[in-house]
């Protein structure tokens, strides 16, 4: 029996004080610990999807709107542009852009976004490969992300029909048209597209001009076959001044002057706007950081109240165990060691409430995560670690030990003859 | 054994305690008689090395005690030095035999579960092992006192008013009980009391009244 299995037992001897110093702990780790957990990760997830894209081109309106919805797909698009308006951009030959990508939106199978695009977009994330299968070369042919190909359980060669609009509604479904088809699946990447559809821009006019040619389809006797004029994937979009699509992911051939004046050139002379990633997302971060600022501090808070109240027990614990602290003296345990004694009952009190507050927390992370995962498609991971949680044990045994060293200083001071005489 | 010399007390400018010189041998059994205020209690703290004397020696074990430093008096005191308190007091959070552990431990001596288990039983108190000290009777508390001060077998034991709370049969079991298991460890045996039942037991008796000086 040593001296930390003693400190053990007379924590345990006080179930109830314990407790509360404990939930105190772990509480305030938990919320630090949980705080971290979430800013890493969703940063992670803004900064991986950032994907290097230096502008997104689109409809009028709120341009964090745009970028949320053009590059992380969690928010509804501003409208459309018309390719006629966005023909100068996608010119192969532009002096500034080295790559712009078209983005439709507009549909989604079971919660996740069909998005008609270039192939292209795979050179963004990271140049990711089709795991299984090909590219799309026709329309209503689709290339899956792992996360939904695996979620939705959709192989090779499955067929599905899409639904109207960016969130799960069975009755919005597309079923009076072709069904896609998965020719892709994509190897995952831990980005954005793992939880996206991808296919064609012409996929997603098909879809939608269907629509409008079965409105027409009573007064109109020569009825369309197929999508001939748009079925045919080599002509380019620019083909089709008429058409729109949601935005243009921009990248430029080298950021310079030119580069730098080119949003304020289209939010001024032309009916789109422009907005840069970089900028838009700092917002976030800082949106975010003020929220983030005010638990922290709370949960400082939590951890002084925590300290106080480890010290509180062990002060009032001094008190009744005056006689055995003498008792030991007696025993021939040196005054040190009595110091060393509580001294390690504040510590271990720290670590245990350490222990349960990083458990909280990535009990939490796993809670938030399901809910991200529901609501946005994203996937966090709840039980990754971080070395912030190394030093948040530091800290823990930091504010243990310093809560105990007052108590502990007086238990070593113990007057043995003065105490037992007392009684 | 046990010798004073020259003993005197003060616990502040005013008011000084001088003890009688005294000494018991080895394996011998001795009363120190005194009333209450007499400085008995001062006189026990001194012997077991927790007061510091003004001046005078004490001899344990042919060890000047005065001489130790702090911590070699620890040391000393812990396994040379067996004291049996008015109250019995107990580390609340350990069980009995864990008590007895912590005495051998506090000692610096190696744990001995056999030897524990013995003395308990020969106190008739060896199904308590594994009890809290807090769910004892006093009797029994003051047997697993007992035990602990015997158990790292110490030159000497020092008993300060054990039977002041025992009726008649209990105080001559709890005496009979101090005197046999000193023996047995070959320990000297210093009881210090003002309970006049007791006189008869010791054939050794030191009567203190302390010079007490202004």
């Amino acid at each position: 029996m040593n001296i930390f299995q003693i400190s053990w037992k007379n924590i345990i001897n006080k179930p109830l004080n314990a407790t509360l110093s404990l939930v105190l702990f772990a509480l305030g780790v938990g919320l630090i610990s949980l705080l971290f957990l979430l800013n890493q990760q969703i940063e992670e997830k803004f900064d991986k999807n950032l994907a290097g894209i230096d502008l997104v081109i689109g409809a009028k309106g709120s341009p964090l709107q745009l970028i949320l919805s053009s590059m992380y797909h969690i928010d509804a698009p501003t409208g459309n542009i018309s390719l006629k308006a966005a023909r100068p951009f996608l010119n192969p030959n532009h002096r500034l852009i080295g790559m712009a990508i078209p983005i439709s939106v507009g549909d989604n199978y079971k919660g996740h976004r069909i998005v008609g695009t270039s192939p292209k977009i795979l050179e963004l994330y990271d140049s990711a490969q089709v795991e299984q299968g090909r590219i799309w070369e026709n329309v209503f042919e689709v290339v899956v992300g792992k996360v939904v190909a695996e979620k939705l359980n959709l192989p090779l060669g499955a067929k599905f029909y899409g639904s109207h609009g960016l969130i799960e509604d069975v009755n919005l479904a597309h079923d009076d048209v072709e069904a896609f088809e998965v020719v892709g699946i994509l190897e995952g990447n831990g980005s954005v597209i793992d939880q996206l559809i991808l296919t064609a821009n012409q996929t997603v006019w098909a879809v939608h001009d269907h629509e409008m040619v079965e409105d027409e389809a009573e007064s109109d006797t020569t009825q369309h076959h197929g999508h001939g004029h748009i079925a045919d994937l080599s002509i380019p979009l620019t083909a089709y001044p008429d058409k729109d699509i949601t935005s243009l992911l921009i990248k430029f051939k080298s950021r310079n002057f030119q580069t730098l004046n080119m949003p304020r050139s289209i939010n001024e002379n032309t009916d789109m706007q422009a907005a840069t990633p970089a900028i838009e997302i700092n917002r976030i971060y800082s949106m975010i950081g003020d929220g983030e600022e005010a638990l922290r501090y709370l949960a400082f808070i939590i951890i002084f109240v925590s300290g106080l109240s480890i010290f509180i027990s062990l002060f009032s614990s001094l008190r009744e165990r005056r006689y055995e602290l003498a008792l030991m003296r007696v025993m021939g345990a040196s005054p040190f060691k009595l110091f060393l004694l509580i001294v390690l009952e504040g510590i271990i009190l720290a670590f245990v409430g350490y222990l349960i507050g990083i458990l909280l927390s990535h009990v939490g992370m796993s809670v938030f995560a399901t809910q991200m995962e529901e609501t946005y498609r994203y996937s966090f991971s709840a039980w990754s670690f971080m070395k912030e949680e190394a030093y948040l044990l530091f800290g823990a045994l930091a504010v243990g030990l310093v809560a105990a060293i007052l108590p502990a200083m007086q238990a070593s001071n113990t007057d043995i003859s003065t105490t037992l005489s007392e009684g | 054994m046990l010798q004073t010399k020259n003993l005197a007390f003060s616990y502040d400018e005013n008011v000084c305690f001088q003890f009688p010189d005294f000494s018991c041998q080895s394996a011998e059994n001795c009363l120190l008689l005194g009333q209450s205020g007499s400085g008995k209690t001062t006189l026990l703290h001194l012997l077991g090395g927790m007061l510091t004397p003004r001046e005078g020696s004490i001899i344990v074990n042919d060890q000047d005690i005065t001489k130790l430093s702090a911590a070699q008096l620890d040391r000393f005191r812990g396994q040379n030095i067996g004291i049996v308190f008015q109250k019995s007091h107990f580390v609340r959070a350990l069980n009995v035999e864990e008590n007895l552990i912590l005495a051998q431990q506090l000692a610096d001596l190696r744990p001995d579960k056999t030897r524990i288990q013995a003395l308990l039983d020969r106190l008739n108190i060896g199904h308590k092992l594994k009890a809290k000290t807090d769910t004892l009777s006093i009797g029994e508390q003051q047997r697993v006192a007992i035990a602990r001060a015997l158990v790292n077998q110490p030159t000497v034991i020092l008993a300060d008013e054990p039977t002041s709370a025992l009726d008649d049969i209990n105080c001559d079991e709890v005496i009979a009980l101090l005197e046999e298991e000193a023996r047995k460890v070959g320990s000297t045996l210093l009881v210090v009391t003002h309970d006049n039942r007791l006189k008869e037991k010791f054939l050794n008796k030191i009567l203190l009244h302390s010079q007490q000086t202004a």
